[in-house]
């Protein structure tokens, strides 16, 4: 068994695929228009293109808000992503006018930031397990 | 005014005593940021809940206000309490620390 596919739920897939292929860097897989307004639409990294999509699932289900709403108060992040330098990614991120929640914090062997995604949900960086 | 009872009692804890360490540190932080540092840099196996739970009783105190920012919501340290601590036994004295005589 084998993890192809994860997903987060996004409030606009448009502003989602803005801001994971222009701001974060991932490259668009698939697009397939999915109903009246929905897309099946999922990115990956280019540094793995035929790695594991994450799915930019729109977050039209009633309990999606109250679940995410829960977890951001709270500075909960939904997924985590790899990078080979935290810091450096949070000053690239930042000077995009992306927000954190949390600054890089070095943490023993790991180093970790979280950051909005602007489309509802909070998301990790850490390193990437030497 | 903070109750002098709420004040000890939060700081006759450890593990509060650790929030406000790392709050020292930098202030202003989630409470996912607070978890991950009591269990990454402390190996303190605590409970978001219990975390939580922690973080009331310095709020009761004084010690800990929360700030909401858009969705979120940052843990700032408040040490202004503390100082009833000085007030009542270490700065009665203006003129300052005497040597204690031999």
């Amino acid at each position: 068994m084998k993890i192809h596919l994860t997903s987060v739920f996004v409030d606009d897939q448009a502003k989602a695929e803005h801001f994971y292929t222009e701001i974060l860097g991932f490259v668009k897989k698939h697009d397939v228009p999915v109903g009246e307004k929905d897309r099946w639409l999922t990115v990956v990294s280019p540094e793995e293109p035929e790695g594991t999509e994450l799915l930019l699932e729109p977050a039209g289900h009633p309990a999606v808000k109250t679940f995410r709403d829960a977890l951001v108060q709270e500075g909960i992040p939904l997924a985590q992503f790899a990078v080979d330098d935290v810091k450096a990614e949070y000053q690239r991120l930042h000077g995009l006018g992306v927000r954190f929640t949390q600054e890089p914090l070095e943490m023993g062997p790991v180093t970790t930031a979280v950051f909005d995604d602007t489309c509802g949900n909070l998301i990790q960086i850490a390193t990437k397990p030497q | 005014m903070v109750v002098a009872d709420d004040l000890f009692k939060a700081l006759a804890d450890p593990t509060r005593r650790t929030i406000l360490d790392e709050l020292a540190e930098k202030s202003g932080q989630t409470l996912f940021e607070i978890c991950s540092r009591l269990s990454m840099k402390h190996q303190l196996g605590i409970s978001r809940q219990a975390v939580s739970q922690h973080l009331a009783v310095l709020e009761a105190a004084g010690l800990v206000e929360t700030r909401r920012e858009g969705r979120y919501k940052f843990h700032e340290l408040n040490t202004a309490p503390l100082r009833q601590i000085a007030e009542r036994w270490l700065v009665a004295d203006t003129s300052g620390p005497e040597k204690s005589t031999p």
